[in-house]
């Protein structure tokens, strides 16, 4: 065995520059992800019989329903923005000999998520 | 520190990738449709009902539901060992295994529909 020679970091590390800060945010984004889940799951369960389902569109409706969809919806949105930043990163594409831009590649995946967003929005209230 | 290769590694880091990618195009607009469309009255009841018990659209959420739960699990798993936590980070069957678990409830949910 080796002797870890790790230096110990204090458990408050991440608040002490804003980049940390954010990264940990990003992190914790898979939070609302799972929230969101954990609502679908809900759905599928209570969907089988009217009288439940109704139980759950007057929760939607509630305001405490309202509150927790406002908090989910700036994680949701913290994560795709950070996402989309990080596409370039992952996704490195040639053209011949030439890179192709970060900001071609993050811009395009922009484009996707609007669209994306608004045929599933018309795909549910259209 | 085990020197065997981690198998597993790969397909968990596909997974994570996979259930950020959809969660980031369809998060924010499924939050707009239970959050906003819901109390503002701009879909039925009825409507949003049909939608869910319509296969297509239950195929889709249990697949949504495997890839956010396994999103979760992987990115929260090392967001807990980077805050310190590593002593319940490293337990990663109760994270994967709360995945698993999650999908089947939402299969079973589905196929009962």
């Amino acid at each position: 065995m080796t002797k870890e020679l790790m230096r110990p970091l204090p458990r408050t590390w991440w608040l002490r520059k804003q980049n940390y800060l954010v990264f940990m945010i990003r992190e914790l984004t898979s939070l609302a992800v799972l929230a969101y889940a954990v609502l679908l799951i809900g759905i599928m369960l209570v969907a089988s019989d009217e009288a439940s389902f109704s139980g759950l569109f007057d929760f939607l409706d509630s305001t405490t329903g309202v509150v927790i969809h406002v908090g989910l919806f700036v994680f949701a949105m913290f994560h795709t923005i950070t996402w989309i930043a990080l596409t370039p990163k992952v996704l490195v594409l040639w053209r011949g000999d030439e890179q192709i831009e970060s900001d071609v590649i993050a811009g395009a995946n922009s484009i996707l998520f609007l669209v994306v967003s608004g045929g599933l929005l018309w795909v549910v209230l259209g | 520190m085990s020197s065997k290769p981690d198998r597993t590694a790969p397909l968990l880091w596909l997974l994570f990738s996979g259930g950020g990618t959809a969660s980031a195009m369809l998060l924010p607009a499924m939050v707009v449709v239970t959050g906003v469309a819901v109390p503002a009255g701009w879909v039925a009841e009825d409507d949003l009902l049909s939608l869910i018990r319509n296969p297509l659209t239950r195929l889709v959420l249990v697949g949504l539901v495997f890839l956010f739960l396994f999103h979760w699990a992987h990115r929260f798993r090392y967001a807990l060992v980077d805050l310190g936590l590593g002593r319940l980070g490293n337990q990663a069957w109760l994270f994967y295994g709360t995945a698993l678990a999650g999908t089947i409830v939402a299969a079973v949910a589905a196929l009962r529909l």
